[in-house]
């Protein structure tokens, strides 16, 4: 299988290629290189979707002539799931392959690492994945840009319809580490702020990909909450998810769930995907935008596969750079590059995204919607798009968290 | 009073599968005295042959009872067949080998399957099957209570009764009691030991199997749940006492009550608590709740040869080297510098290791929380005090001193794998630590902006810093272990009734090298800090300890130089290896060769070609 999908993949980077060689005849122009980090072996639900997104996006692009006739050349290197790896093979693809911009990486932490690497080694660095709100505010720099939308935008999208539902005991439930954290944060702070009547009756942090399912299901009914916050995700929410729907906790129970409706996350569900859970997420088969729809049939042409989240996120962010550089002439030098990002405008799939200059994140949103099971498989209802813009964190919130950088 | 019954059933059935996987594991060390790192690994496969047994016999057979069970255990017996065929195609060929190399090959192992099972089974997450009848709650004292969790709370019980059985009405199973307790007199008695080793590993490896195959219906399986498991069973394995069964039964029973309490009343000690308990429990009965000490003479010695002064040739080729790196900026590209700046820092970390590991005669599981000590202090001075980067160098070794004289206390009490595991729980507390006290530590998204002072900005000039440093610090350790402080040392290691008859305090003597030890992998994490720019709680992590140990048996555990050659043969390969896709799959492979064909690894290599000429006499001993 794995065989059939990299010849069908092959075939247009292949065209690409030879047609890019017969038209313009530029063969003896430099390629533009792109070095992308991911925790391709760490994380590899994740990623492997990603690089399919960003391939696409580059074959698209060289397929029309390349940037002022130089192709796009992506450069993959596999993290291991390690920040300290990280920043060593941003050194290796920056210094021995030479790339002009940096981009990629998955986990929070990695994204982190690479950005200080980044504005000390004054590279342009386009965080695709990474959601921690540090990236572009505590850790933000000048050199560094965002493009999914963060734990913050995504917490703001759900507490808007969390906020009307009229649950007053909620109780959350996050693996214990910085992003779990960091999105109870957010969400319970929006929340209490839209309605101060709400009550925090309990915590649970179950550490994470070991969560002892049982016991924090038991855990969080006695404190009897009439509303659910979870943050849990992989094999972690596929444990709290059997064991809830045994015990009977989702059962009178409003549950608020971050990521949950993405296919990374909700297709292992299978049918047992919980049912009503506010989420967001991705219904990839239930977009009916023109510009979306003739997207997924290139998409699913190339790789005889359905997008997840990770090639929506690795397709927008190959077009991100690739509006830069156009909108460079093809210079690469990185102050340049930094310049033409602050407010690039690109078309996309999700229409006309930019990344606001204040600090550099993208406006690109996310859908938020109810899970529901159709067909025996897991899904969203009920849908609509969240534009990122609505959501971004406040200029204040920028200016008091940001280090001053130009 | 309904509800504290339920959260006991459930803390039972969590504790189920913990037991199955913890039971093989001790079988397998009690008798072979492998400690084998693969036995996650072991109870992943079980997880994922087991789903593709279940589809498949539910196509063949109907989707009943029958279908399903005998698919669960067809996955444990084919889970079996593999650690038997791992332990005829590699660790037979090493049993005569000092303990730590079992422990790599079997670090190789892993590494060959977590590339074999993405590549098998895909990325994704894999939801398992319900068994049959069994989906819902059944209601205790009005409380739910999954069905299936009856079935795990029966299963450790039974499990139990069968292994007593086993062990005590079979001659299979007296072949094995007499083995755990004497194994070579087994062998003089002329038990095949062969085959009595295979047997083991392969129950061993059912048992790994079978619990991952019972846990199929509480969730699934997934790429990371080889070391998921891998963390708590040896945990329930050394609170139990390694080798005995009932004791991993009633440690896997006492965690598992412990985790589901401590989330109500604690909710955010779930990785701490567990390393708690294990710490506790080393500290007041060394040997585990059913353990017994090691007899005299039961491990394997490292026999070594004593230490010689090397000869000038050596001191000219030593010169030469550190000569040829000093000026590594004139012919090396920038990219090059990065990497060595990597392997001098990880070199000083493996030659601190090797300290303990060689001529300590203390095989150290835990030594990351001293190189991550070391480079958190120096980012948590640079946080909340803003010292310069030379004061923050100079202090983070006494820093990681300190936190290894604090840990070494605990430790050194302890010899053999029982000291490995407590230097590896107080490890995990650590980190546990750094990794959850978010406020303080940053948690996992660490520290940034580590940056170095302007004078040591350049990589060039921070490249001749770390030189500078390592090269200091190797001398001064190799010195260390050639004065009387390291034949104090030795002589502990190597007899320590003798040692102990002339004068020497052995066990002061090895927490003071322990604590030395700390003190240098503390100077390696703060260099290593101001390389990255930043650090992480992946600094102290486990997989930080193994890099280390594969560092220390790469370049052989007997040579003084090996940790320099290992570090260098370790980085340069990941480097090669990283721009493949399957990177895992090659690096176990060279590990699992390394240990089959060099098992003197590659400094000891050199030295038997070498080593005459160069005035250092080639091995004497066989």
């Amino acid at each position: 299988m794995t065989t059939r999908r990299q010849v069908t993949a092959g075939v247009p980077r292949l065209a690409a290629i030879a047609a890019l060689l017969f038209t313009t005849g530029s063969l003896a122009a430099e390629p533009i290189k792109i070095g992308d980090i991911n925790s391709y072996t760490r994380m590899a639900q994740h990623t492997e979707h990603a690089k399919r997104g960003m391939q696409l996006a580059i074959d698209e692009i060289n397929a029309d002539g390349g940037i002022n006739g130089r192709v796009i050349e992506l450069i993959s290197r596999d993290d291991a799931g390690e920040p300290g790896e990280a920043i060593r093979v941003a050194e290796e693809l920056v210094s021995r392959e030479g790339v002009d911009i940096l981009t990629g990486t998955t986990l929070s932490n990695i994204g982190l690492a690479v950005a200080s690497f980044a504005a000390q080694n004054k590279v342009l660095y386009l965080a695709a994945e990474p959601l921690a709100d540090a990236v572009t505010l505590q850790g933000g720099n000048r050199y560094t840009f965002r493009l999914r939308p963060s734990t913050y935008m995504q917490a703001a999208m759900l507490a808007e319809l969390a906020a009307d539902n009229p649950a007053t005991r909620w109780a959350t439930i996050a693996p214990n580490y910085a992003y779990g954290q960091e999105a109870v944060a957010a969400f319970k702070a929006i929340m209490s702020e839209r309605r101060p009547d709400i009550e925090w009756v309990g915590e649970q942090w179950p550490a994470l990909f070991a969560i002892d399912a049982g016991a924090e299901v038991l855990a969080l009914s006695a404190a009897e909450p009439d509303a659910v916050f979870n943050v849990t995700f992989g094999a972690d929410l596929a444990k709290f998810v059997r064991e809830g729907a045994d015990r009977g906790l989702f059962e009178d129970t409003f549950v608020v769930s971050l990521l949950t409706g993405e296919p990374e996350y909700i297709d292992p569900l299978e049918d047992e995907a919980p049912e009503g859970w506010l989420v967001t997420g991705y219904p990839w088969d239930k977009i009916e935008d023109p510009a979306y729809v003739e997207w997924l049939d290139r998409y699913q042409a190339a790789y005889d596969d359905y997008p997840r989240i990770g090639s929506v996120v690795g397709y927008n962010s190959m077009l991100a750079l690739g509006a830069a550089l156009e909108k460079t002439g093809g210079d690469t030098d990185p102050e340049k590059l930094v310049e033409a990002m602050r407010g690039l405008e690109f078309e996309t799939p999700q229409g006309l995204l930019t990344f606001r200059p204040s600090d550099h994140q993208a406006s690109l949103g996310a859908w938020v919607g109810y899970t529901t099971v159709e067909d025996g498989q897991g899904t969203m209802r009920d849908w609509y798009y969240a534009p990122g813009e609505k959501y971004l964190p406040p200029e204040e919130m920028v200016a008091k968290l940001r280090p001053a950088s130009d | 009073m309904g509800f504290i019954l339920v959260q006991i059933l459930t803390g039972l059935s969590s504790a189920a599968s913990l037991f199955l996987v913890a039971a093989g594991l001790s079988l397998i060390f009690g008798v072979t005295r492998v400690v084998n790192f693969a036995h996650g690994s072991f109870y992943m496969l079980g997880a994922y042959i087991g789903l593709t047994l279940v589809a498949l016999f539910g196509d063949l057979f109907g989707r009943g009872h029958l279908a399903f069970w005998s698919a669960l255990l067809c996955a444990a017996l084919a889970v079996g067949a593999i650690g038997a065929l791992v332990e005829i195609v590699i660790l037979r060929r090493i049993y005569r080998s000092p303990e730590l190399f079992q422990l790599v090959a079997t670090f190789g192992v892993i590494l060959v399957i977590q590339d074999l099972t993405l590549w098998g089974w895909g990325p994704e997450d894999q939801l398992g099957p319900r068994a049959p009848d069994l989906r819902g709650a059944i209601m205790i004292m009005g409380e739910p209570l999954p069905r299936y969790d009856l079935v795990l709370i029966a299963a450790g019980p039974v499990v139990l009764l069968l292994f007593w059985l086993l062990l005590n009405r079979t001659r299979f199973g007296i072949l094995v009691r007499a083995a755990t307790a004497d194994r070579e007199m087994v062998g003089a008695l002329g038990v095949n030991q062969a085959w009595l080793f295979t047997g083991v590993f392969f129950l061993g490896s059912f048992l790994a199997g079978l619990g991952g195959a019972l846990q199929l219906p509480k969730g699934g399986a997934n790429l990371l749940m080889d070391f998921g498991v891998l963390a708590a069973a040896f945990v329930v394995v050394v609170v139990g006492g390694m080798g005995s069964i009932a004791g991993a039964f009633l440690a896997a029973v006492l965690i598992g009550q412990l985790q589901a309490f401590g989330v109500l009343f604690i909710p955010q000690s779930t990785l701490v608590m567990m390393f708690l308990v294990m710490a506790v429990v080393l500290v007041i009965r060394p040997f585990g709740l059913l353990g017994r000490p090691e007899l005299v003479g039961q491990g394997r010695q490292m026999l070594d040869d004593p230490l010689r002064p090397t000869g000038w040739r050596f001191k000219a080729l030593a010169l030469a080297l550190v000569a040829l790196l000093a000026a590594a900026p004139l012919w090396l590209g920038d990219y090059g510098l990065v990497l060595l700046i990597d392997i001098l820092i990880l070199a000083l970390f493996a030659t601190a290791l090797h300290a303990i590991i060689g001529p300590g005669g203390l095989v150290s599981f835990g030594h990351a929380a001293y190189f991550g000590g070391g480079a958190y202090a120096a980012a948590l001075l640079v946080k909340y005090a803003g010292t310069p980067m030379s004061l923050n160098l100079v202090l983070a070794p006494p820093a990681a001193a300190l936190l290894a004289l604090a840990i070494g206390w605990f430790c050194v009490r302890l010899s053999g794998v029982y000291f490995a595991m407590l230097t590896l729980a107080f490890a995990q507390i650590v980190w546990s630590v750094v990794f959850q006290w978010g406020t303080v530590t940053g948690g996992d998204d660490g520290l940034l902006g580590i940056w170095r002072s302007p004078w040591a900005s350049d990589r060039v000039a921070y490249y001749w810093l770390v030189l500078a440093c390592c090269t200091a610090g190797i001398l001064a350790l190799r010195h260390g272990l050639h004065s009387p402080f390291g034949y104090a040392l030795r002589a502990g290691r190597d007899s320590p009734l003798r040692a102990e008859a002339i004068g020497i305090d052995v066990r002061r003597q090895q927490w003071a090298a322990f604590t030395l030890s700390g003190a240098f992998a503390g100077l390696a994490g703060g260099l290593y800090a101001y390389a990255k720019g930043s650090v992480f709680p992946n600094e102290m992590a486990i997989a930080r300890s193994f890099d280390g140990i594969i560092m220390v048996f790469f370049g052989g555990v007997q040579q003084l130089s090996g940790p320099l050659a290992g570090a260098a043969a370790l980085t340069w390969l990941k480097d090669i290896l990283f721009r493949l896709e399957m990177w895992r799959l090659l690096l176990g492979l060279a590990v699992i060769a390394v240990v089959l064909l060099f098992p003197q690894g590659l400094a000891g290599f050199l030295k038997a070609r070498f080593g005459r000429f160069f005035g250092i006499r080639p091995e004497l001993s066989a």
